[in-house]
């Protein structure tokens, strides 16, 4: 029988996804964690890991070199990827806000927005009705607003702490955002057994249900 | 960021198509097309530009994946995105006219723009059925089983077809949640396989909680043995069950033809649009990430040409289908002859030999060769005719 590959992203959600597969049950090494390998082969369960950028996660599973995923909701709504969306692993907890300097009116004219996730903010101010200007940054986007680039930015948001910390206050929740597991949609079809014993093994664990 | 173009670059999306791959595709072409022609389908072309108004308009691809450019006139042409609409236009204005149902074929390459990025090619071939004004489950079950035997003949063995019915999915959810609007928005989540935000939007809608599980179990019914019991039992008054009761027969039609081991039943199986009207489906194979060909009923489609007849057909992918088939470079290749001037005629009359006998053969003049072995290296069958005759190797 073919391995099955799940495309992981690398980092926090790296982490409480590997938890959360060892507590539903699936026998992965110790040395897993601290791997710097980018394909890990976990040949007892039959399984094949590839170590990818959370934002990459959805390119592989879509073009199918991966069968399944564990990817950002975040990362979800921004590729708007062919995949579907099998369950809500309620790990990583946070969401996408807009935040600025506190007291500040966006730029009547041409208001500026940075942002790692353009189309996200794109529609998100379209449906507010406001035309805005996007400029695409790929990290510390919170500098933006402090050294004038931008009047707001749109960003992930787990604790607020980094926001804080930088003098920013939070002006509007966009959306929630946890991980969640994901599949190509033939590998769904070929491998539908496997995907979803996993599936429901997974949920589980959401539930916590122990077995 | 405009950057000057470079001599060797395409548009996003184009590719080539080299001697050995385009080989490849001739013999899968030429082997499913045969398959087709034996059910009784007969091939016909279209032209590659249509108006925007009519067939771009039919059409069941989304409007910012067509090519779009302006005639003389100032009027909007697409490049076709897909066959079925060109041929529900020739079929509606001209064909049907001389019988029905008709039996139409087509290979032809199909343009659809790349919005974000390479990966997909943008001009792909498909090559497809057309099964007009014939609304039976006989109708549907026919293309069905002629895709099992175009992919068999194609050689490709290891496939799924999945197959549901719109009807099914249609009438649940307005049962369910009681206008076009809601069931639309529900349809929506299904069709993006976007499980998570239909259970949440599910949880999210003022409905009792025997009406939220039989949404939620539409999820997991899978499987051939018992799916359709599974739906009933979802349903509740007679809408829907007309849509099971064809997906039965078509199960039955299915095993006559003897080709259920490929076919799994789907009831969640959706469409975006409201394009498909009844029976649809999808097959997948393994090593390619994406269908390789759908197909099902879509009976509004010829009334936008003016004839109020059902039809149903599918369409394969033909970059798909190679990838599927995984298939080697053909050997076959031509056999050489290389002269020099002294010999010609010798070199000219083995060839014509081999020519009458239907076999490739290459005559090159060794003058116009600049390195010789590595012209030959390439072939595994190699004359000469060079320098006085009686010379020949």
């Amino acid at each position: 029988m073919k391995e099955l590959t799940i495309a992981m992203p690398k980092g926090r959600i790296f982490e409480e996804a590997v938890v959360m597969l060892k507590e539903a049950g699936y026998n992965l090494p110790p040395e897993f964690d601290d791997s710097r390998k980018l394909i890990i082969e976990v040949p007892e369960e039959n399984l094949r890991f590839i170590l990818a950028k959370p934002m990459d996660v959805p390119t592989y599973v879509e073009h199918g070199v991966a069968d399944i995923g564990i990817a950002g909701k975040d990362v979800m709504l921004e590729e708007e990827r062919d995949v579907y969306e099998l369950l809500d692993l309620k790990i990583s907890h946070c969401y996408l806000a807009v935040a600025g300097l506190p007291d500040t009116k966006m730029n009547e004219v041409a208001p500026r927005i940075a942002t790692k996730y353009p189309n996200v903010a794109s529609s998100y101010f379209r449906e507010q009705g406001e035309q805005v200007e996007i400029i695409k940054l790929n990290g510390s986007i919170e500098i933006a607003p402090i050294i004038g680039l931008t009047d707001r930015i749109v960003d992930i948001v787990s604790t607020g702490r980094t926001l804080k910390e930088n003098g920013l206050v939070e002006y509007e929740h966009i959306v929630d955002i946890t991980s969640r597991l994901i599949a190509n949609p033939v590998s769904y079809r070929l491998m539908h057994d496997r995907i979803s014993e996993m599936t429901s093994r997974l949920e589980k664990v959401v539930n916590g249900v122990t077995e | 960021m405009m950057s000057k173009l470079f001599m060797f670059e395409k548009p996003m999306g184009m590719r080539d198509t080299f001697p050995h791959l385009y080989k490849m595709k001739k013999e899968i072409r030429s082997k499913v097309e045969q398959e087709l022609s034996t059910w009784g389908y007969e091939f016909m072309e279209t032209p590659a530009l249509e108006y925007d108004e009519t067939v771009g308009a039919a059409s069941a691809i989304l409007d910012q994946q067509l090519f779009k450019l302006l005639d003389q006139q100032g009027r909007t042409l697409v490049l076709r995105p897909d066959m079925t609409a060109p041929i529900a236009r020739v079929a509606a204005s001209k064909l049907l006219k001389d019988r029905n149902p008709l039996r139409l074929a087509y290979a032809a390459n199909l343009f659809r723009a790349q919005q974000r990025e390479g990966g997909r090619p943008a001009e792909f071939e498909q090559i497809g059925v057309e099964l007009i004004d014939d609304s039976t489950v006989s109708a549907d079950a026919e293309t069905i089983a002629l895709l099992v035997s175009a992919l068999k003949a194609a050689g490709l063995e290891d496939f799924t077809i999945s197959v549901g019915h719109v009807g099914f999915v249609q009438e649940l959810f307005l049962q369910i949640v009681g206008t076009e609007e809601r069931a639309e928005q529900l349809r929506k989540y299904l069709y993006e396989k976007n499980y998570v935000g239909f259970r949440q939007h599910v949880e999210s809608l003022s409905l009792s909680s025997i009406d939220k599980q039989r949404l939620l179990k539409l999820l997991h019914i899978q499987g051939n043995d018992g799916s359709i019991e599974k739906a009933e039992a979802l349903l509740e008054g007679n809408g829907g069950r007309e849509a099971l009761r064809e997906l039965e027969e078509l199960w039955d039609v299915l095993r006559d033809y003897g080709v259920d081991e490929y076919v799994k039943m789907d009831v969640s199986l959706v469409s975006h649009m409201s394009y498909y009207t009844g029976v649809l489906f999808e097959v997948y194979a393994d090593n390619v990430g994406f269908a390789l060909g759908n197909g099902g009923r879509y009976n509004n489609l010829l009334r936008q040409f003016g004839a109020e007849v059902g039809a149903t057909g599918f369409g394969i992918r033909m970059d798909y289908l190679m990838e599927a088939l995984n298939t080697e470079k053909t050997e076959n290749q031509p056999a050489l002859i290389l002269f020099s001037g002294e010999r010609r005629k010798e070199a000219v009359e083995l060839a014509a030999e081999y020519r009458r006998a239907q076999k490739a053969v290459i005559v090159q003049d060794v003058k116009g060769v600049s390195n010789v072995d590595r012209f030959t290296a390439g072939f595994s069958e190699v004359h000469t005719f060079i320098g006085k005759a009686g010379d020949q190797a």
